[in-house]
Protein backbone atom coordinates (compact mmCIF):
# COMPACT_ATOMS: atom_id res chain seq x y z
CA UNK A 1 0.00 0.00 0.00
CA UNK A 2 1.19 3.09 -1.15
CA UNK A 3 0.23 6.85 0.44
CA UNK A 4 -0.37 9.40 -2.01
CA UNK A 5 0.04 13.16 -0.78
CA UNK A 6 -4.06 13.40 -0.96
CA UNK A 7 -4.02 10.85 2.04
CA UNK A 8 -1.17 13.20 3.73
CA UNK A 9 -3.73 15.68 3.62
CA UNK A 10 -6.84 13.96 4.34
CA UNK A 11 -5.39 12.39 7.56
CA UNK A 12 -3.78 16.21 8.57
CA UNK A 13 -7.58 17.87 8.18
CA UNK A 14 -9.05 14.75 10.33
CA UNK A 15 -6.20 15.83 12.99
CA UNK A 16 -6.38 19.59 12.55
CA UNK A 17 -3.30 19.90 11.60
CA UNK A 18 -2.27 22.84 8.88
CA UNK A 19 0.80 21.53 7.21
CA UNK A 20 3.03 23.39 3.98
CA UNK A 21 3.30 21.98 1.01
CA UNK A 22 7.35 20.78 1.99
CA UNK A 23 5.68 19.28 5.22
CA UNK A 24 3.30 17.26 3.47
CA UNK A 25 6.00 15.78 0.99
CA UNK A 26 7.84 14.89 3.61
CA UNK A 27 5.15 13.08 5.99
CA UNK A 28 4.09 11.00 2.57
CA UNK A 29 8.08 9.75 2.29
CA UNK A 30 7.74 9.23 6.04
CA UNK A 31 4.67 7.24 6.52
CA UNK A 32 5.43 5.34 3.49
CA UNK A 33 8.71 4.20 5.11
CA UNK A 34 6.75 3.25 8.28
CA UNK A 35 3.98 1.38 6.06
CA UNK A 36 6.84 -0.61 4.28
CA UNK A 37 8.12 -1.66 7.66
CA UNK A 38 4.48 -2.81 8.74
CA UNK A 39 4.59 -4.92 5.31
CA UNK A 40 7.87 -6.24 6.71
CA UNK A 41 5.70 -7.59 9.87
CA UNK A 42 3.35 -8.76 7.40
CA UNK A 43 5.78 -11.10 6.30
CA UNK A 44 6.01 -12.81 9.62
CA UNK A 45 4.40 -16.15 9.83
CA UNK A 46 1.52 -15.69 12.83
CA UNK A 47 0.27 -19.17 11.96
CA UNK A 48 -2.07 -20.22 14.86
CA UNK A 49 -1.09 -17.03 17.05
CA UNK A 50 -4.86 -15.09 17.99
CA UNK A 51 -5.18 -11.85 16.72
CA UNK A 52 -4.92 -9.49 19.96
CA UNK A 53 -5.63 -5.74 20.56
CA UNK A 54 -3.49 -5.58 23.61
CA UNK A 55 -0.10 -7.24 24.34
CA UNK A 56 0.51 -6.96 28.13
CA UNK A 57 -0.88 -9.57 29.93
CA UNK A 58 -3.31 -7.81 31.93
CA UNK A 59 -7.05 -7.58 32.24
CA UNK A 60 -9.71 -6.53 34.11
CA UNK A 61 -8.16 -3.50 36.61
CA UNK A 62 -10.79 -2.12 38.07
CA UNK A 63 -11.18 0.93 41.24
CA UNK A 64 -13.83 0.68 43.60
CA UNK A 65 -16.58 3.18 43.19
CA UNK A 66 -15.50 6.19 45.72
CA UNK A 67 -14.90 9.62 44.95
CA UNK A 68 -12.09 11.62 45.89
CA UNK A 69 -11.67 15.45 46.25
CA UNK A 70 -11.65 17.30 42.20
CA UNK A 71 -9.49 19.69 41.22
CA UNK A 72 -9.93 23.05 42.62
CA UNK A 73 -12.15 24.97 39.92
CA UNK A 74 -9.21 27.91 39.79
CA UNK A 75 -6.59 25.12 38.94
CA UNK A 76 -8.92 23.57 36.22
CA UNK A 77 -9.42 26.92 34.78
CA UNK A 78 -5.33 27.83 34.68
CA UNK A 79 -5.11 25.86 31.71
CA UNK A 80 -7.88 27.70 29.54
CA UNK A 81 -7.45 29.83 26.95
CA UNK A 82 -10.36 32.31 27.72
CA UNK A 83 -12.95 31.96 30.43
CA UNK A 84 -16.40 33.23 31.51
CA UNK A 85 -17.35 33.04 35.09
CA UNK A 86 -16.51 29.02 35.74
CA UNK A 87 -16.75 27.90 32.30
CA UNK A 88 -14.15 27.11 29.70
CA UNK A 89 -15.04 29.67 26.69
CA UNK A 90 -14.09 28.64 23.35
CA UNK A 91 -14.87 29.50 19.74
CA UNK A 92 -18.47 28.91 18.30
CA UNK A 93 -18.67 25.58 17.02
CA UNK A 94 -19.67 25.51 13.50
CA UNK A 95 -20.93 22.11 11.69
CA UNK A 96 -19.14 21.03 8.80
CA UNK B 1 -48.69 7.63 -2.57
CA UNK B 2 -50.30 8.08 1.38
CA UNK B 3 -47.96 7.31 4.19
CA UNK B 4 -49.74 4.14 4.56
CA UNK B 5 -48.46 2.28 1.35
CA UNK B 6 -44.53 2.53 2.87
CA UNK B 7 -42.99 0.47 5.65
CA UNK B 8 -41.12 2.87 8.53
CA UNK B 9 -38.47 1.20 9.36
CA UNK B 10 -37.64 2.65 12.92
CA UNK B 11 -34.34 2.14 15.11
CA UNK B 12 -33.45 3.87 18.26
CA UNK B 13 -29.74 4.67 19.98
CA UNK B 14 -30.62 5.15 23.91
CA UNK B 15 -27.92 7.04 25.82
CA UNK B 16 -27.99 6.30 29.61
CA UNK B 17 -26.10 7.77 32.83
CA UNK B 18 -24.76 5.35 35.12
CA UNK B 19 -25.98 6.61 38.54
CA UNK B 20 -22.68 5.30 40.37
CA UNK B 21 -21.34 7.93 42.67
CA UNK B 22 -17.60 8.72 40.79
CA UNK B 23 -16.95 8.80 37.01
CA UNK B 24 -16.68 5.53 34.36
CA UNK B 25 -12.20 6.29 33.99
CA UNK B 26 -11.67 8.21 37.68
CA UNK B 27 -12.75 9.45 41.02
CA UNK B 28 -14.55 12.73 40.37
CA UNK B 29 -17.92 12.70 41.19
CA UNK B 30 -21.04 12.52 39.16
CA UNK B 31 -23.52 14.71 41.09
CA UNK B 32 -25.99 16.64 39.07
CA UNK B 33 -25.79 20.03 39.35
CA UNK B 34 -22.65 21.07 41.12
CA UNK B 35 -20.91 24.17 40.04
CA UNK B 36 -19.36 24.43 36.62
CA UNK B 37 -15.42 22.63 35.89
CA UNK B 38 -15.68 21.78 40.64
CA UNK B 39 -15.61 17.78 39.39
CA UNK B 40 -12.89 17.58 37.27
CA UNK B 41 -9.67 16.10 37.28
CA UNK B 42 -7.00 15.09 35.36
CA UNK B 43 -7.96 12.00 34.18
CA UNK B 44 -11.02 13.84 32.73
CA UNK B 45 -9.61 16.65 30.90
CA UNK B 46 -7.42 14.36 29.36
CA UNK B 47 -4.35 15.84 30.53
CA UNK B 48 -0.66 14.38 29.64
CA UNK B 49 -0.14 11.15 32.11
CA UNK B 50 -3.39 10.53 33.27
CA UNK B 51 -4.12 6.95 33.32
CA UNK B 52 -7.98 6.04 33.61
CA UNK B 53 -8.53 3.44 35.22
CA UNK B 54 -12.43 1.18 35.27
CA UNK B 55 -15.18 2.08 37.99
CA UNK B 56 -16.02 -2.05 38.91
CA UNK B 57 -19.98 -0.87 39.56
CA UNK B 58 -20.22 0.80 36.11
CA UNK B 59 -19.45 -2.49 34.66
CA UNK B 60 -21.44 -4.32 37.14
CA UNK B 61 -24.39 -1.54 35.75
CA UNK B 62 -23.57 -2.12 32.56
CA UNK B 63 -23.64 -6.02 32.42
CA UNK B 64 -27.37 -5.65 34.94
CA UNK B 65 -29.08 -3.35 32.40
CA UNK B 66 -27.57 -5.78 29.36
CA UNK B 67 -28.95 -8.91 31.14
CA UNK B 68 -32.46 -7.07 31.76
CA UNK B 69 -32.45 -6.74 28.09
CA UNK B 70 -31.89 -10.26 27.35
CA UNK B 71 -28.23 -9.43 26.35
CA UNK B 72 -25.64 -11.88 25.71
CA UNK B 73 -22.75 -10.71 27.61
CA UNK B 74 -19.01 -10.91 26.15
CA UNK B 75 -16.25 -13.01 27.84
CA UNK B 76 -14.38 -10.13 26.34
CA UNK B 77 -14.11 -6.78 25.15
CA UNK B 78 -12.50 -3.98 25.47
CA UNK B 79 -12.36 -0.31 25.37
CA UNK B 80 -11.31 1.47 22.16
CA UNK B 81 -10.70 5.39 20.60
CA UNK B 82 -13.20 7.33 18.82
CA UNK B 83 -11.24 10.32 17.80
CA UNK B 84 -13.59 14.14 16.85
CA UNK B 85 -12.94 17.01 17.66
CA UNK B 86 -15.09 19.01 19.68
CA UNK B 87 -15.10 21.45 22.45
CA UNK B 88 -17.30 19.17 24.60
CA UNK B 89 -14.74 16.53 23.97
CA UNK B 90 -11.07 17.84 25.95
CA UNK B 91 -9.42 14.67 25.09
CA UNK B 92 -10.54 14.99 21.66
CA UNK B 93 -11.71 11.17 21.70
CA UNK B 94 -14.09 9.36 23.48
CA UNK B 95 -12.98 6.20 25.38
CA UNK B 96 -16.22 3.91 23.77
CA UNK B 97 -16.08 0.10 22.59
CA UNK B 98 -16.22 -0.59 19.32
CA UNK B 99 -15.81 -3.94 17.71
CA UNK B 100 -16.04 -6.05 20.88
CA UNK B 101 -18.71 -4.42 22.60
CA UNK B 102 -19.60 -5.30 26.23
CA UNK B 103 -23.04 -7.39 25.21
CA UNK B 104 -25.14 -7.72 22.13
CA UNK B 105 -28.19 -9.96 20.95
CA UNK B 106 -30.93 -8.55 23.30
CA UNK B 107 -34.18 -7.85 22.82
CA UNK B 108 -37.22 -6.75 24.85
CA UNK B 109 -40.86 -7.50 24.77
CA UNK B 110 -43.25 -4.22 23.68
CA UNK B 111 -46.68 -3.08 22.91
CA UNK B 112 -47.51 -4.06 19.14
CA UNK B 113 -48.56 -0.91 17.85
CA UNK B 114 -51.07 -2.34 15.19
CA UNK B 115 -53.02 -5.56 15.89
CA UNK B 116 -54.81 -5.98 18.68
CA UNK B 117 -54.82 -4.89 22.13
CA UNK B 118 -52.67 -6.19 24.25
CA UNK B 119 -50.22 -8.11 21.95
CA UNK B 120 -46.45 -7.32 22.08
CA UNK B 121 -43.60 -8.34 19.69
CA UNK B 122 -40.00 -8.41 20.31
CA UNK B 123 -38.12 -5.67 19.74
CA UNK B 124 -34.19 -6.32 18.97
CA UNK B 125 -31.05 -4.85 20.77
CA UNK B 126 -28.00 -4.87 18.69
CA UNK B 127 -25.45 -4.22 21.00
CA UNK B 128 -24.66 -2.64 24.74
CA UNK B 129 -21.78 -0.30 25.34
CA UNK B 130 -20.08 1.26 28.20
CA UNK B 131 -18.70 4.84 27.20
CA UNK B 132 -17.75 8.36 28.82
CA UNK B 133 -19.72 10.87 28.66
CA UNK B 134 -18.90 14.38 27.07
CA UNK B 135 -19.04 17.68 28.63
CA UNK B 136 -21.79 20.17 28.33
CA UNK B 137 -21.97 23.33 26.43
CA UNK B 138 -23.90 26.31 26.78
CA UNK B 139 -24.24 28.56 24.24
CA UNK B 140 -23.86 31.84 24.69
CA UNK B 141 -26.37 34.50 23.57
CA UNK B 142 -29.68 33.57 22.91
CA UNK B 143 -29.49 30.98 20.72
CA UNK B 144 -27.21 28.22 19.24
CA UNK B 145 -26.96 30.74 16.13
CA UNK B 146 -26.56 33.63 17.52
CA UNK B 147 -23.92 33.24 19.69
CA UNK B 148 -20.18 34.02 19.07
CA UNK B 149 -19.06 31.94 21.28
CA UNK B 150 -19.43 28.57 23.52
CA UNK B 151 -19.17 27.91 26.79
CA UNK B 152 -17.74 24.51 28.25
CA UNK B 153 -18.53 22.72 31.32
CA UNK B 154 -16.51 19.34 31.96
CA UNK B 155 -18.14 17.95 35.04
CA UNK B 156 -20.56 15.21 32.99
CA UNK B 157 -17.45 14.66 30.83
CA UNK B 158 -16.37 11.08 32.00
CA UNK B 159 -19.50 10.03 33.36
CA UNK B 160 -20.39 6.40 32.74
CA UNK B 161 -22.68 6.26 29.65
CA UNK B 162 -24.60 3.15 28.80
CA UNK B 163 -25.01 2.58 24.85
CA UNK B 164 -28.26 0.86 23.83
CA UNK B 165 -28.20 0.56 19.84
CA UNK B 166 -31.91 -0.99 18.95
CA UNK B 167 -32.11 -3.16 15.85
CA UNK B 168 -34.71 -1.53 13.22
CA UNK B 169 -38.20 -2.93 14.37
CA UNK B 170 -39.93 -0.50 14.96
CA UNK B 171 -42.64 -0.17 12.22
CA UNK B 172 -44.18 3.22 14.05
CA UNK B 173 -43.92 6.45 15.71
CA UNK B 174 -46.10 5.14 18.45
CA UNK B 175 -43.94 1.81 18.28
CA UNK B 176 -41.09 3.47 19.29
CA UNK B 177 -42.55 5.67 21.94
CA UNK B 178 -43.63 1.85 23.60
CA UNK B 179 -40.10 1.28 22.67
CA UNK B 180 -38.73 3.67 24.78
CA UNK B 181 -41.07 3.67 27.50
CA UNK B 182 -40.08 -0.24 28.21
CA UNK B 183 -36.59 0.34 28.29
CA UNK B 184 -37.13 2.91 30.87
CA UNK B 185 -39.49 0.95 32.87
CA UNK B 186 -36.79 -2.10 32.76
CA UNK B 187 -33.96 0.08 33.54
CA UNK B 188 -34.98 2.16 36.37
CA UNK B 189 -36.13 -1.87 37.32
CA UNK B 190 -32.78 -2.35 37.69
CA UNK B 191 -31.87 0.71 39.07
CA UNK B 192 -28.46 1.51 37.51
CA UNK B 193 -30.13 5.01 36.16
CA UNK B 194 -32.65 7.41 36.94
CA UNK B 195 -33.14 7.78 33.42
CA UNK B 196 -34.15 11.11 33.76
CA UNK B 197 -35.08 12.95 29.93
CA UNK B 198 -34.96 16.32 31.62
CA UNK B 199 -31.57 16.24 33.31
CA UNK B 200 -30.28 14.83 30.26
CA UNK B 201 -29.34 11.14 32.15
CA UNK B 202 -31.66 9.29 29.36
CA UNK B 203 -31.16 10.53 25.48
CA UNK B 204 -32.35 8.83 22.60
CA UNK B 205 -31.56 9.38 18.74
CA UNK B 206 -33.75 8.07 16.40
CA UNK B 207 -32.75 6.52 12.71
CA UNK B 208 -35.84 5.99 10.07
CA UNK B 209 -36.35 5.27 6.39
CA UNK B 210 -39.09 4.32 4.31
CA UNK B 211 -39.61 1.47 2.04
CA UNK B 212 -42.73 0.46 -0.31
CA UNK B 213 -44.93 -1.92 1.86
CA UNK B 214 -43.76 -5.39 2.34
CA UNK B 215 -40.37 -4.54 0.28
CA UNK B 216 -37.39 -6.32 1.39
CA UNK B 217 -34.67 -3.19 0.94
CA UNK B 218 -33.83 -0.84 3.30
CA UNK B 219 -33.77 3.18 2.02
CA UNK B 220 -31.29 5.09 3.40
CA UNK B 221 -31.25 5.87 6.84
CA UNK B 222 -31.87 9.23 8.08
CA UNK B 223 -30.80 10.04 11.90
CA UNK B 224 -32.87 12.76 14.01
CA UNK B 225 -31.16 14.09 16.97
CA UNK B 226 -32.23 16.87 19.61
CA UNK B 227 -35.36 15.35 21.26
CA UNK B 228 -36.04 15.93 24.73
CA UNK B 229 -38.90 13.51 25.19
CA UNK B 230 -40.49 10.52 24.54
CA UNK B 231 -43.64 12.36 23.02
CA UNK B 232 -41.44 14.72 20.68
CA UNK B 233 -39.19 11.44 19.72
CA UNK B 234 -42.91 10.50 18.17
CA UNK B 235 -43.67 13.51 17.14
CA UNK B 236 -40.10 14.29 14.89
CA UNK B 237 -40.56 11.10 13.48
CA UNK B 238 -44.35 11.49 12.72
CA UNK B 239 -42.75 14.49 10.73
CA UNK B 240 -39.78 13.04 9.26
CA UNK B 241 -42.34 10.29 7.61
CA UNK B 242 -44.17 12.42 6.11
CA UNK B 243 -41.71 14.48 4.97
CA UNK B 244 -39.87 11.52 3.20
CA UNK B 245 -42.65 10.05 1.85
CA UNK B 246 -43.41 13.40 0.47
CA UNK B 247 -39.31 13.33 -1.45
CA UNK B 248 -39.99 9.83 -2.57
CA UNK B 249 -42.99 10.41 -4.16
CA UNK B 250 -41.22 13.23 -6.23
CA UNK B 251 -38.65 10.29 -7.04
CA UNK B 252 -36.16 12.47 -4.55
CA UNK B 253 -33.03 10.29 -3.17
CA UNK B 254 -32.62 10.29 0.62
CA UNK B 255 -29.31 11.18 1.52
CA UNK B 256 -27.37 10.25 4.27
CA UNK B 257 -27.94 12.99 6.97
CA UNK B 258 -28.17 13.92 10.52
CA UNK B 259 -31.10 16.41 10.90
CA UNK B 260 -32.32 18.17 14.22
CA UNK B 261 -35.96 18.12 15.71
CA UNK B 262 -37.12 22.15 16.15
CA UNK B 263 -39.61 21.24 19.05
CA UNK B 264 -41.28 24.51 18.28
CA UNK B 265 -41.70 24.77 14.87
CA UNK B 266 -42.46 21.03 14.88
CA UNK B 267 -39.55 20.02 12.19
CA UNK B 268 -36.63 18.33 11.66
CA UNK B 269 -33.97 20.73 9.96
CA UNK B 270 -30.68 19.35 8.23
CA UNK B 271 -27.77 19.38 10.64
CA UNK B 272 -24.90 17.50 9.01
CA UNK B 273 -24.20 14.96 6.82
CA UNK B 274 -23.46 11.83 8.33
CA UNK B 275 -20.00 11.35 9.09
CA UNK B 276 -18.63 7.94 7.81
CA UNK B 277 -17.45 5.27 10.51
CA UNK B 278 -13.97 5.82 9.29
CA UNK B 279 -13.85 8.92 10.31
CA UNK B 280 -13.32 8.06 13.92
CA UNK B 281 -10.08 6.39 13.71
CA UNK B 282 -11.29 3.67 15.97
CA UNK B 283 -8.47 2.27 17.45
CA UNK B 284 -7.57 -0.16 20.98
CA UNK B 285 -7.71 2.39 23.83
CA UNK B 286 -3.64 1.17 25.50
CA UNK B 287 -4.31 2.41 28.86
CA UNK B 288 -7.41 0.29 29.77
CA UNK B 289 -6.48 -2.94 29.83
CA UNK B 290 -9.43 -5.61 28.08
CA UNK B 291 -12.07 -7.04 30.39
CA UNK B 292 -12.70 -10.61 31.06
CA UNK B 293 -16.26 -11.54 32.06
CA UNK B 294 -16.76 -15.46 33.12
CA UNK B 295 -19.77 -17.09 32.84
CA UNK B 296 -19.74 -17.32 36.66
CA UNK B 297 -19.85 -13.40 37.41
CA UNK B 298 -22.83 -13.26 34.81
CA UNK B 299 -24.57 -15.67 36.51
CA UNK B 300 -23.63 -14.01 39.61
CA UNK B 301 -24.66 -10.63 38.52
CA UNK B 302 -28.19 -11.98 36.81
CA UNK B 303 -29.17 -13.15 39.86
CA UNK B 304 -29.30 -9.72 41.68
CA UNK B 305 -31.78 -8.54 39.03
CA UNK B 306 -35.03 -7.81 40.41
CA UNK B 307 -38.62 -10.02 38.94
CA UNK B 308 -38.70 -7.66 35.97
CA UNK B 309 -42.21 -6.37 34.34
CA UNK B 310 -42.64 -9.25 32.32
CA UNK B 311 -42.66 -11.78 34.85
CA UNK B 312 -44.74 -10.03 37.22
CA UNK B 313 -47.68 -8.65 34.56
CA UNK B 314 -47.86 -12.53 33.75
CA UNK B 315 -48.28 -13.59 37.57
CA UNK B 316 -50.84 -10.85 38.25
CA UNK B 317 -53.59 -12.03 35.24
CA UNK B 318 -52.81 -15.73 35.85
CA UNK B 319 -52.10 -16.06 39.65
CA UNK B 320 -54.13 -13.14 40.90
CA UNK B 321 -56.82 -12.95 37.85
CA UNK B 322 -55.89 -9.21 37.14
CA UNK B 323 -57.14 -7.65 34.29
CA UNK B 324 -54.43 -6.86 31.76
CA UNK B 325 -54.46 -3.43 32.18
CA UNK B 326 -54.16 -3.28 36.13
CA UNK B 327 -51.58 -5.94 36.00
CA UNK B 328 -49.91 -3.87 32.79
CA UNK B 329 -50.21 -0.62 35.24
CA UNK B 330 -49.08 -1.75 38.26
CA UNK B 331 -45.98 -3.75 36.74
CA UNK B 332 -44.72 -0.84 35.42
CA UNK B 333 -43.46 0.57 38.01
CA UNK B 334 -40.95 -1.08 40.37
CA UNK B 335 -41.99 0.51 44.05
CA UNK B 336 -45.56 0.45 42.94
CA UNK B 337 -45.74 -3.26 42.47
CA UNK B 338 -43.91 -3.63 45.18
CA UNK B 339 -45.80 -1.78 47.26
CA UNK B 340 -48.93 -3.56 45.67
CA UNK B 341 -47.67 -7.08 46.08
CA UNK B 342 -47.11 -6.20 49.59
CA UNK B 343 -50.42 -5.83 50.20
CA UNK B 344 -52.07 -8.40 48.04
CA UNK B 345 -49.61 -10.71 50.52
CA UNK B 346 -51.68 -9.31 53.55
CA UNK B 347 -55.03 -9.01 52.01
CA UNK B 348 -55.37 -11.97 50.30
CA UNK B 349 -57.77 -10.25 47.42
CA UNK B 350 -55.82 -9.16 44.57
CA UNK B 351 -58.60 -7.14 42.89
CA UNK B 352 -59.43 -4.91 45.42
CA UNK B 353 -55.90 -3.62 46.26
CA UNK B 354 -55.40 -2.92 42.22
CA UNK B 355 -58.57 -1.09 42.11
CA UNK B 356 -57.42 1.03 45.33
CA UNK B 357 -53.70 1.29 43.70
CA UNK B 358 -54.44 2.35 40.62
CA UNK B 359 -57.96 4.61 41.53
CA UNK B 360 -56.64 6.09 44.53
CA UNK B 361 -53.05 6.02 44.97
CA UNK B 362 -51.97 6.76 41.32
CA UNK B 363 -54.37 9.16 41.10
CA UNK B 364 -52.99 11.18 44.69
CA UNK B 365 -49.59 10.48 43.09
CA UNK B 366 -49.69 12.27 40.05
CA UNK B 367 -52.09 14.82 41.69
CA UNK B 368 -49.03 15.43 44.26
CA UNK B 369 -46.52 14.77 41.46
CA UNK B 370 -44.85 12.56 43.83
CA UNK B 371 -42.45 9.55 43.46
CA UNK B 372 -43.89 6.64 44.39
CA UNK B 373 -40.64 6.38 46.30
CA UNK B 374 -41.74 9.08 48.74
CA UNK B 375 -44.70 8.27 49.50
CA UNK B 376 -45.44 8.20 53.39
CA UNK B 377 -48.52 5.17 52.92
CA UNK B 378 -47.66 1.95 53.92
CA UNK B 379 -49.22 -0.84 52.35
CA UNK B 380 -50.09 -2.53 55.90
CA UNK B 381 -51.94 0.66 55.99
CA UNK B 382 -53.89 0.28 53.42
CA UNK B 383 -54.71 -3.69 54.52
CA UNK B 384 -55.87 -2.61 57.65
CA UNK B 385 -58.39 0.10 55.90
CA UNK B 386 -59.49 -2.72 53.55
CA UNK B 387 -60.06 -4.82 56.54
CA UNK B 388 -62.08 -1.74 58.25
CA UNK B 389 -64.49 -1.76 55.28
CA UNK B 390 -64.95 -5.47 55.11
CA UNK B 391 -65.48 -5.27 58.93
CA UNK B 392 -68.46 -2.47 58.49
CA UNK B 393 -66.66 -0.05 60.23
CA UNK B 394 -66.30 2.33 57.92
CA UNK B 395 -68.41 3.21 54.39
CA UNK B 396 -66.75 2.49 51.13
CA UNK B 397 -67.12 5.85 50.64
CA UNK B 398 -65.77 7.30 53.65
CA UNK B 399 -62.66 4.94 53.08
CA UNK B 400 -61.83 7.29 49.95
CA UNK B 401 -61.37 10.34 52.35
CA UNK B 402 -59.60 7.86 54.88
CA UNK B 403 -57.39 6.94 51.74
CA UNK B 404 -56.45 10.47 51.34
CA UNK B 405 -55.90 11.34 54.71
CA UNK B 406 -53.64 8.37 55.17
CA UNK B 407 -51.87 9.26 52.11
CA UNK B 408 -51.58 12.70 52.89
CA UNK B 409 -50.06 11.67 56.46
CA UNK B 410 -49.38 8.77 56.88
CA UNK B 411 -51.24 8.15 60.21
CA UNK B 412 -52.95 4.94 60.83
CA UNK B 413 -56.44 4.66 59.49
CA UNK B 414 -57.71 4.01 62.84
CA UNK B 415 -56.67 6.88 64.03
CA UNK B 416 -58.04 9.02 61.37
CA UNK B 417 -61.33 7.35 61.49
CA UNK B 418 -61.33 8.40 65.24
CA UNK B 419 -59.79 11.63 65.08
CA UNK B 420 -62.53 12.60 62.24
CA UNK B 421 -65.16 10.67 63.66
CA UNK B 422 -65.84 8.57 60.54
CA UNK B 423 -66.98 5.55 62.11
CA UNK B 424 -70.08 4.17 60.08
CA UNK B 425 -73.23 3.98 61.64
CA UNK B 426 -74.66 0.83 62.18
CA UNK B 427 -76.89 1.16 64.68
CA UNK B 428 -80.23 0.32 63.22
CA UNK B 429 -82.46 2.21 66.09
CA UNK B 430 -79.92 5.52 65.10
CA UNK B 431 -80.85 4.53 61.30
CA UNK B 432 -84.18 4.63 61.95
CA UNK B 433 -84.81 7.55 63.03
CA UNK B 434 -82.19 10.02 60.89
CA UNK B 435 -84.76 7.96 58.20
CA UNK B 436 -88.10 8.80 58.97
CA UNK B 437 -86.85 12.71 59.66
CA UNK B 438 -85.82 12.25 55.68
CA UNK B 439 -88.77 11.39 54.69
CA UNK B 440 -90.91 13.67 56.89
CA UNK B 441 -88.51 16.49 55.68
CA UNK B 442 -88.92 15.58 51.71
CA UNK B 443 -93.02 14.41 51.55
CA UNK B 444 -92.70 15.55 47.22
CA UNK B 445 -89.56 12.62 47.07
CA UNK B 446 -92.14 10.06 49.20
CA UNK B 447 -94.86 10.69 47.00
CA UNK B 448 -92.90 10.33 43.71
CA UNK B 449 -91.58 7.27 45.05
CA UNK B 450 -94.67 5.80 45.45
CA UNK B 451 -96.21 6.65 42.10
CA UNK B 452 -93.39 4.48 40.84
CA UNK B 453 -90.24 7.18 40.45
CA UNK B 454 -87.50 4.44 41.22
CA UNK B 455 -85.00 7.60 41.32
CA UNK B 456 -86.72 9.55 43.98
CA UNK B 457 -85.05 6.58 46.25
CA UNK B 458 -81.74 8.06 45.47
CA UNK B 459 -82.31 11.55 46.16
CA UNK B 460 -83.58 10.28 49.60
CA UNK B 461 -80.49 8.23 50.20
CA UNK B 462 -78.34 11.14 49.17
CA UNK B 463 -80.20 13.06 52.01
CA UNK B 464 -79.67 10.88 55.09
CA UNK B 465 -75.72 10.82 53.79
CA UNK B 466 -75.80 13.81 53.85
CA UNK B 467 -77.29 14.11 57.39
CA UNK B 468 -75.02 11.51 58.69
CA UNK B 469 -71.52 12.81 56.90
CA UNK B 470 -71.58 9.92 54.49
CA UNK B 471 -71.09 7.60 57.78
CA UNK B 472 -74.70 5.72 57.58
CA UNK B 473 -74.05 2.07 56.43
CA UNK B 474 -75.26 2.46 53.05
CA UNK B 475 -76.51 -1.09 52.71
CA UNK B 476 -78.91 -0.61 55.70
CA UNK B 477 -80.16 3.35 54.82
CA UNK B 478 -81.14 1.41 51.52
CA UNK B 479 -83.19 -1.07 52.92
CA UNK B 480 -84.72 1.16 55.85
CA UNK B 481 -85.62 3.45 53.66
CA UNK B 482 -87.43 0.93 51.12
CA UNK B 483 -89.06 -0.31 54.39
CA UNK B 484 -90.30 3.09 55.66
CA UNK B 485 -91.46 3.96 52.19
CA UNK B 486 -93.82 0.70 51.95
CA UNK B 487 -95.31 1.86 55.51
CA UNK B 488 -96.08 5.36 54.38
CA UNK B 489 -97.96 4.10 51.07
Amino acid sequence: MNLTQANIEEIARLARLELSEAEEEEFTRQLNRILGFMERLNRVDTTGVEPTAHVVPLFNVFRPDQTEPSLDPEAVLANAPERDGNFFKVPKVLED
Amino acid sequence: MPLSDYDMIIGLEVHVELKTASKLFCSCATRFGAEPNSQVCPVCLGLPGALPVLNERALEYAVVAALALNCQIAKYSKFDRKQYFYPDLPKAYQISQYDLPLAKDGWILIPAASGESGESKKAGIIRVHLEEEAGKTVHSGTGILDSDCALEDYNRCGIPLLEIVGAPDLRSPKEAKNYLEKLKTLLLYTGVSDCKMEEGSLRCDANISLRPKGGKEFGTPVEIKNMNSFRAVEAALEYEAQRQAKLLDDGVKIAKQTRAWDENKGITAYMRSKEEAGDYRYFPEPDLPPLIIESERVEQLRRTLPELPDSRRKRYIDLWGLPGYDAELISNSRPLAEFFETAVNLYGEAKTVANWVINELLRLVNQEGMAIETIKLLPDQLVKMLKMIDAGTISGKIAKTVFEAMFKSGKDPESIVQEKDLVQINDFEELKTIVADALDANPESVADYLRGKERALDFLVGRVMKETKGRANPGMVNQLLREELERRR
